[in-house]
């Protein structure tokens, strides 16, 4: 029943999002593409979009891929679902368990986590840019227009941040990035 | 002004107007709580960043439920819980209704393109972002490299094993290698 996969499967999200929501990201796209709800293509899309709306880009991903797959009702099951650990967490952890995080088998666990997090983030990065620019392992092809555009919004990144001394702003980006693409798609 | 309406409309503001997720949202939360309403301390915002850097979940929603758990219990956490939800869900939902029709443009499916290609860096930079912040001892560094090692394979040959259970090897990993090391060692000299 697909309320119940979205229900499960945005708690399974929110349970184990740790880092934020790029930490988030590979775990969303885990869930979404073996239950099939969106092809990679359509949830890049919808990441570039929870970016560049307001509110946390998890809250604005689950959101969407429940109403894309069951309308409002699962739009608002999978919101819920993704948001319902860390409300009971804080709720816990504020209320009763105040030192449960300073416990020391605890702080040995989160060491593990966090490092294994920045891995996975660090693997769908790398996966994602090769595969934009060099298609899937199995049929490597080369993409002359995608080459081009990740070269030239890298350089803009590295650039910014050499002379502004500050990062890009990810929306700035993502506009810059759909100008170079209709310019280099649309010719 | 009703304390839960006020919480409810408070966070309400900070979830209409924060781009770009969590870290954005933590300067607004600290001059909206803190220095504006006070309804929490200054110290009480660093405790509640490095409990949510700890837990699962979106940043603003841990500071959200925390702010309206100390304002007005669990009540409280609700209304600020859904404030930050609410504009979010507004405008991805209504989104979601005209997107597919949208990338029937060609116009807009090529710009689509492009910002694929931007979504990809920006994981990418996260990811190094994150490296720069982390420990920089052996034990984290193997399992980030084992963790992206194995998460590449699972991507390219579309193993049947979800990054969850990568989480919680590398979790199992790091306190088996913790209780082997025996005693606690003291302050400062844990170093290996």
């Amino acid at each position: 029943m697909i309320y119940l996969d979205l229900f499960l499967g945005f708690l399974k999200v929110g349970c184990f999002a740790f880092g934020g929501a790029y930490g988030a990201i590979p775990l969303i796209r885990d869930v979404v593409l073996s239950y099939g709800w969106l092809n990679d293509e359509m949830l890049t899309y919808m990441i570039a979009v929870s970016e560049s709306t307001p509110g946390p880009i998890m809250v604005n991903l689950a959101t969407y891929i429940g109403s894309s797959q069951a309308g409002f009702p699962g739009a608002v099951i999978a919101t819920l679902a993704v948001v319902l650990p860390s409300f009971m967490i804080i709720l816990l952890v504020t209320a009763l368990l105040k030192t449960v995080l300073k416990n020391r088998y605890v702080q040995a666990v989160l060491r593990g986590l966090k490092p294994c997090v920045i891995g996975i983030v660090l693997a769908t990065g790398i996966y994602m840019v090769f595969g934009n620019c060099f298609g899937a392992v199995a049929e490597l092809s080369f993409h002359m227009q995608s080459v081009i555009i990740t070269v030239v919004l890298a350089a803009a990144m590295i650039g910014y941040r050499h002379i502004a001394k500050k990062k890009l702003s990810p929306i700035l980006l993502i506009v810059l990035s759909a100008v170079v693409g209709i310019a280099v798609y649309g010719v | 002004m009703n304390i839960l309406l006020d919480l409810f409309l408070t966070f309400a503001k900070i979830g209409l107007f924060t781009f770009g997720g969590g870290y954005a949202m933590l300067s607004i939360i600290e001059n909206n709580c803190v220095e504006r309403k006070q309804w929490i301390t200054h110290d009480e915002m660093m405790n509640i960043t490095v409990i949510a850097e700890s837990t699962p979940g979106p940043i603003a929603i841990n500071c959200a439920t925390f702010t309206g758990y100390k304002k007005a219990g669990f009540i409280g956490a609700l209304a600020a819980t859904l404030g930050i939800i609410v504009p979010s869900f507004v405008i991805i939902y209504l989104i979601s209704i005209f997107l597919d029709n949208f990338l029937e443009l060609t116009i807009i499916a090529n710009a689509f393109k492009g910002i694929k290609i931007a979504v990809g860096l920006l994981i990418l930079d996260a990811a190094f972002t994150m490296i720069g912040k982390m420990q920089k001892k052996r034990l984290p560094r193997t399992i980030m490299i084992c963790s992206c090692l194995a998460m590449l394979c699972i991507n390219i040959f579309a193993w049947n094993f979800s990054s969850i259970s990568l989480m919680l090897i590398a979790a199992a990993v790091s306190l088996t290698v913790f209780i082997l090391n025996g005693k606690p060692a003291p302050k400062g000299g844990a170093e290996k």
